[in-house]
């Protein structure tokens, strides 16, 4: 067993495009269902919307790179809104089966043939690399030090990665100090009693799913800056791997969501790394080497179980309120 | 709980004319006019015409079902009613939304208890308060456009909360609070707003009788600041202890009103709320005790 190539990719996961994407997205879902209470299962189809938002305006429309970031979140804005009107007005459990069901309209219409000149259909869309990395300050060669040796490209991809990270998590951490942010958990907890106290609800569930909805389309961006946008990646599945990151470090925390992501990537390549030779090495029995790789995705099923049994506000989450679980 | 003894002082001469049912009053805040509200094949509330007096207290008993929190409801913006209109100070309220309706002065608060658990008792009091400036979603960015406002807020609530004697509790999620202090909180949280007329659901069910005392006082202490009270109530007791007015409401539709000694000799009541035994010890009914024996 070569444990310096599994320690090195799994340090590597640590600061990863894919772990940042993650970070962003559990921070959108964090503000949907961790504070408004709004239980979003299409948290996919707003990264969805955003990778596309972003590669078609400058594949299609040869926008800029960052303009056509700008116009990936306001596709998400679009999304959030058209998805919202009609289902605020839901309960819960309602809202978690239309998010679901919005999530797989958007990522069909981008699968289907019919928009294959914009879309890509099945192939996705690719190389649309060349405004952002004409932008980038950093002179050709080679940065970092061990497992975090990045070429200018890669550097690039992270700075930008790092900074929206971080004016996400300010961001979420300045609106859940304020006012705003109180209303927001009221009607979590009870959206008639936060009535009855003079506030605009609905608006308010309106403004915290595009806030979220932002959050996460830019966080599909962050996914799509270094390869490409595949349209198998927005599946269901992935919705889920963000609600195990999200819950993981606690579902009401602006930090939590961060380090949630942190540690699904890391045990995700540490397993897709140390799995496959425990088979080679014959330590794992009665498998292959091509099984043991998704027996991962196991592993991080029956740990999401025990998480929420044994604790359920997540690692950053507030002990006290275990004790008021509804 | 409260030491100081309630001498609630009744208020009389609120009506005009002979005292029935949807009789006019000489200062009345809410005024509703045939209002109805069907739920398929039950009509819950179909009141001709009612008024509600000002800067006093008026009860709306009756029996289950009689359409109290219907009408609650929809005086509210909770529920709209099939047809009918109403109004606040002589301004029309007919499908207001319910927090525009909180704004203008009308708080209420629920049969079930709506304590918003996971939130300190302290932020559940700040959310009462009315205007906040941090509650737009651009602002709340901007710490120094609030925080001045947000500290008179909690000074507020803090006095609020040292008068319904929960400031102990205020660090506290509201979650672990017991049904009577939330019953007092959610009384209190509905007093950030200043409200001008404060609508109590059922304010002292399940409610132990040491509490209902202080509830009681609270109550009284609104009227003496100057706020209409209507509040939905079942016990008696209380309702001739401190309503200078009652309203009975009976299958959805007003059978009488007027002050709370004289409500309680109308033969429409007995019959429709009070039972005919309403004098009588429960265990003489069933047979245990015999009459006369105490």
């Amino acid at each position: 067993m070569d444990w310096g190539i599994i320690l090195s990719n799994t340090a590597q996961s640590l600061l990863s495009p894919a772990t940042m994407a993650f970070a962003l997205a559990a921070l959108g879902l964090a503000v949907h269902f961790g504070f408004a209470g709004l239980l979003n299962f299409g948290i996919a189809g707003f990264m969805a919307v955003g990778a596309y938002g972003y590669a078609i305006s400058i594949l299609t429309f040869g926008l800029p790179w960052w303009l056509s970031a700008l116009v990936g979140i306001a596709a998400a804005v679009l999304f959030a809104v058209v998805m919202g009107v009609p289902t605020l007005r839901l309960r819960g459990d309602y809202l978690a089966i239309v998010t679901i069901a919005a999530a797989e309209i958007v990522r069909l219409l981008f699968l289907t043939t019919a928009f294959e000149e914009v879309t890509g259909s099945a192939d996705g869309l690719f190389g649309y690399h060349a405004s952002f990395r004409a932008s980038n300050p950093f002179p050709p060669g080679t940065y970092g030090f061990g497992p975090w040796s990045y070429n200018e490209v890669e550097l690039w991809v992270l700075v930008i990665g790092v900074v929206l990270v971080a004016l996400a998590a300010l961001l979420v951490w300045r609106l859940m100090h304020s006012p705003w942010g109180r209303v927001i958990k009221g009607i979590r907890e009870d959206e008639d009693a936060v009535r009855a106290l003079g506030k605009n609800v609905f608006s308010y569930k309106i403004q915290a799913l595009i806030i979220g909805g932002v959050i996460a389309a830019v966080g599909g961006i962050v996914y799509a800056l270094p390869s490409a946008v595949n349209p198998n990646v927005y599946m269901t599945s992935l919705t889920f791997f963000v609600w195990t990151a999200l819950l993981l470090g606690g579902a009401a925390t602006v930090f939590g969501p961060l380090l949630g992501a942190m540690i699904f990537w890391v045990l995700q390549a540490f397993l897709s790394s140390f799995l496959p030779a425990l088979v080679a090495s014959g330590i794992l029995p009665l498998v292959s080497s091509a099984q043991a790789a998704t027996l991962r995705f196991v592993l991080v099923g029956v740990g999401l179980v025990l998480l929420v049994i044994f604790r359920p506000q997540g690692i950053l989450g507030d002990k006290r309120e275990l004790t008021f679980v509804k | 709980m409260s030491s100081k003894k309630a001498t609630p002082v009744k208020t009389s001469g609120l009506h005009i004319g002979a005292v029935e049912p949807g009789v006019k009053k000489t200062d009345p805040i809410i005024t509703i006019d045939k209002v109805h509200r069907q739920f398929g094949g039950l009509t819950a509330v179909d009141v001709d015409h009612l008024e509600i007096p000002r800067g006093v207290i008026t009860a709306l008993i009756g029996p289950n079902g009689a359409g109290k929190t219907t009408l609650f409801n929809l005086l509210t913006g909770f529920d709209s009613p099939d047809t009918g209109s109403w109004t606040l100070n002589g301004r029309s309220i007919a499908g207001v939304p319910a927090f525009k309706l909180a704004k203008m002065g009308q708080v209420r608060t629920f049969q079930l208890t709506k304590a918003l658990a996971l939130l300190t008792v302290l932020e559940n009091m700040k959310l009462g308060a009315k205007s906040q400036r941090g509650e737009s979603f651009i602002a709340s960015l901007f710490p120094f456009l609030w925080k001045k406002q947000e500290g008179e807020i909690a000074e507020k609530a803090l006095r609020l909360l040292q008068k319904f004697k929960l400031d102990a509790k205020k660090d506290d999620f509201a979650g672990s609070l017991s049904g009577g202090q939330r019953k007092l909180l959610e009384m209190a949280r509905a007093l950030m707003s200043d409200p001008e007329l404060v609508m109590l659901d059922e304010p002292m069910a399940g409610v132990n009788p040491a509490l209902t005392q202080s509830l009681l006082d609270h109550i009284l202490n609104l009227k003496q600041e100057g706020m209409t009270v209507l509040f939905v109530e079942h016990d008696m007791h209380m309702v001739s202890h401190i309503a200078d007015w009652v309203v009975v409401l009976a299958e959805g539709k007003v059978v009488a009103e007027g002050a709370p000694e004289d409500v309680m000799k109308n033969p429409a009541v007995v019959d429709a709320y009070l039972g005919s035994h309403q004098d009588v010890d429960l265990g003489v009914i069933t047979g245990r005790v015999s009459k006369g024996s105490e």
